[in-house]
């Protein structure tokens, strides 16, 4: 695992863990939207490919995340967002902002949000949207 | 006029090659009058004297879902509407070496290729196909192993002989760690299985092909045109390193090693890159191993039109591009042709997309006129001078490659992938800023909502099909024979011998992908990734 520590001096960075749930091996846009978020000043951890949902619930807690961000290719973000929800639930972690990005089709995004997903950036979205999104939405309330 | 060339606005190829608005007679390089004819070493204009006028390019679209009978049906429908040859996609947990029934494989069976938990599944995919007249490629990687050991078993139990049978397999493992991330093992044990599967095939399959190197899916991570080449070059060389190490010769095994490479974006880089790479493959095969055998020294290849050129946005844009990269391809000799299908950039492609491909590549193939002569493009002095500098581009990369320590151990501490990772994003920047022209994307949008696409639909019962077919094959196979077979591969594993046999004996015992992979891991380990930036 990699950590970027944000800029000295200035509030708190947002912590956001980024993770490759299920078996999908493709992490290109998983590891340029991490260097986006360490650009912009975040802290960032990604956790690599083929994380168990308990293995991201881990992570998050470990990286006190204010947002979990999981990156789905295979076409089985639905399965997969719900098993990730519960276990940040049991881990405690459901404050985070959960935000799922890949190959998913609009008429699933209704149910993501069911699931409890905050925000779905698709294939088009860019990394400026992505980006600040996190900047305005990230940062814990409570 | 000179001072108007000047004046040009400037072209640079991604591989960093500038290119001048005009080229003429003091361009061409003078080595060109080394390249000989076609079919000649260094085979810069294609590795068989006649090329398409003799054989056609074979077309083998990538392919498979669901369980091993919707597969099979698919491939029917493929072979019938002209596909040559057969390309095959696992799903997910097949490739990371898990079988149906594992907790990390729900909601991933059968969802991006073909369930394959035992024999009995590639019995049935392959049913009634004569393996004489279509050859298969297997997209394999981590779990080749027991994925080659099942379809020799299949073959083998329908009469078509090893010592006959062709086909490929991609088992090109070091590419995985890089981009694609189907591992298994450690870097090292990796190695070894390839170099396994290189040794058995030499000498039980000779016309079989265990390895296909993949620029590909290094491009497709991030990698330019040249980078794609040079990485590639570079691990058929760590391969080749690996097997010859073992004390075979690489007149042997080198004719086994194939390419699998990747075309999008400008053409003429993609047809210098082609050129390029198979007079430098040729050159390194004779100079620095001493190849006698023409076959050795012949770099034959796949090369299709890949996904990262195609978007999500205005998908039928697709077609128009995939009709100018299987131009690329031809125009490049390449041996087999795949191209990804319209739809391909956001599901599995319908029937529709997936025939759409194979008329792109039967109208150029019967009605443009790309099987009419070899290398239509040598002489050109355009097209000579920028396979000339790309080749110097490539053995620059290699070179590089090399004084740090070589391709194996830049994987095996994560460099590599750092490298690639970066040129990805810069590139995804350049693309976000516009300074990468995407038509549809960042030029020449549309405002209203794109049309509906259709969906692959995923069954969740066929998923459950295939665990309960997988419970079936582990209730009524000889128990006693899975362990004590499972017993051997690990012995062999262990004790440093070919576990080729033994995975071709528990395979044929109905021993499941992930127990087989499972029995390895007891011996090498599962790899841990370097997560770098």
């Amino acid at each position: 695992m990699t950590t970027s520590s944000g800029a000295v001096g200035v509030a708190e960075p947002i912590r956001v863990l980024v993770a490759k749930p299920g078996v999908d091996g493709h992490d290109v846009g998983a590891k340029l939207i991490c260097r986006a978020l360490m650009e912009a000043g975040m802290s960032v951890v990604y956790t690599g490919l083929r994380q168990s949902p308990e293995a991201i619930a881990t992570a998050a807690r470990d990286h006190c995340a204010d947002v979990v961000g999981l990156s789905i290719m295979s076409g089985a973000h639905l399965p997969l967002c719900e098993k990730v929800a519960a276990s940040l639930k049991q881990a405690g972690m459901d404050h985070a902002k959960l935000i799922v990005g890949g190959v998913i089709p609009a008429r699933d995004h209704d149910a993501l949000a069911k699931l409890g997903a905050s925000a779905v950036f698709g294939v088009s979205a860019t990394l400026d949207e992505i980006v600040k999104w996190v900047e305005h939405n990230g940062r814990r309330t409570s | 006029m000179s001072s108007e060339r000047e004046h040009a606005s400037p072209v640079t190829w991604d591989s960093g090659i500038a290119i001048k608005p005009v080229y003429g007679p003091g361009d061409a390089p003078k080595s060109v009058d080394g390249d000989g004819e076609p079919g000649e070493f260094p085979y810069t204009r294609g590795i068989h004297p006649l090329m398409y006028r003799k054989r056609p390019w074979t077309i083998r679209q990538y392919s498979g879902f669901g369980t091993a009978a919707e597969t099979h049906e698919r491939f029917l429908y493929l072979i019938k509407h002209g596909n040559t040859g057969l390309n095959v996609a696992f799903d997910l947990p097949t490739q990371c070496g898990l079988d149906s029934d594992d907790a990390m494989a729900d909601g991933e069976v059968g969802r991006v290729g073909m369930a394959v938990d035992t024999l009995a599944d590639m019995e049935e995919a392959f049913d009634g196909i004569d393996l004489n007249q279509i050859t298969v490629s297997l997209t394999i990687n981590g779990a080749a192993v027991p994925i080659m050991a099942m379809y020799f078993a299949m073959a083998d139990k329908r009469g078509f002989p090893l010592r006959e049978l062709r086909g490929t397999a991609q088992n090109d493992i070091l590419k995985e760690f890089i981009g694609r991330g189907t591992w298994i093992f450690p870097v090292e044990p990796s190695l070894r299985l390839v170099g396994d599967t290189i040794e058995f095939c030499a000498r039980e399959v000779p016309h079989y092909s265990p390895v296909s190197v993949c620029g590909y899916h290094i491009r497709e991570s991030g990698a330019t045109p040249a980078q794609e080449m040079a990485y590639g070059l570079a691990i058929a060389c760590a391969y080749v390193e690996h097997v010859r190490a073992r004390g075979l010769d690489v007149d042997e095994f080198a004719q086994g090693i194939s390419f699998n490479f990747d075309i999008f974006g400008n053409l003429w880089e993609q047809v210098a890159k082609f050129r390029a790479g198979r007079r430098l493959w040729a050159k390194i095969m004779k100079e620095r191993y001493a190849a006698k055998n023409a076959r050795a020294m012949q770099l034959r290849m796949i090369a299709g039109g890949g996904g990262g050129g195609l978007t999500v946005e205005q998908p039928l844009n697709n077609l128009v591009r995939s009709a100018y990269y299987a131009l690329a391809s031809a125009l490049s000799g390449t041996q087999t042709m795949a191209l990804c299908s319209y739809d391909e950039a956001y599901t599995i492609p319908s029937e529709q997309a997936a025939r759409l491909s194979l008329r792109t590549m039967q109208i150029l193939m019967h009605e443009v006129g790309a099987c009419d002569t070899v290398d239509p493009l040598a002489g050109s002095y355009f097209v000579e001078a920028t396979t000339s500098e790309m080749e110097a581009k490539i053995r620059a990369i290699m070179g590089n490659l090399d004084a740090e320590g070589g391709i194996v151990r830049a994987i095996a501490d994560g460099r590599a992938q750092a490298d690639v990772n970066r040129q990805a994003y810069e590139r995804q920047r350049r693309i976000d800023r516009g300074e990468i022209k995407r038509v549809g994307v960042n030029c020449f949008a549309d405002d209203e909502a794109e049309p509906d696409v259709e969906f692959h639909p995923y069954r969740r019962e066929k998923a459950d099909e295939q665990v309960a077919r997988l419970g079936k094959v582990r209730a009524t196979r000889d128990a006693a024979k899975v362990a004590q077979t499972l017993d051997a591969l690990t012995r062999a594993a262990r004790e440093g011998r070919n576990v080729m046999p033994a995975a071709m004996d528990a395979v044929k015992a109905y021993a499941s992908v992930g127990e087989v992979c499972g029995a390895l891991k007891t011996v090498f380990g599962t790899y841990k990734e370097p997560v770098r930036f």
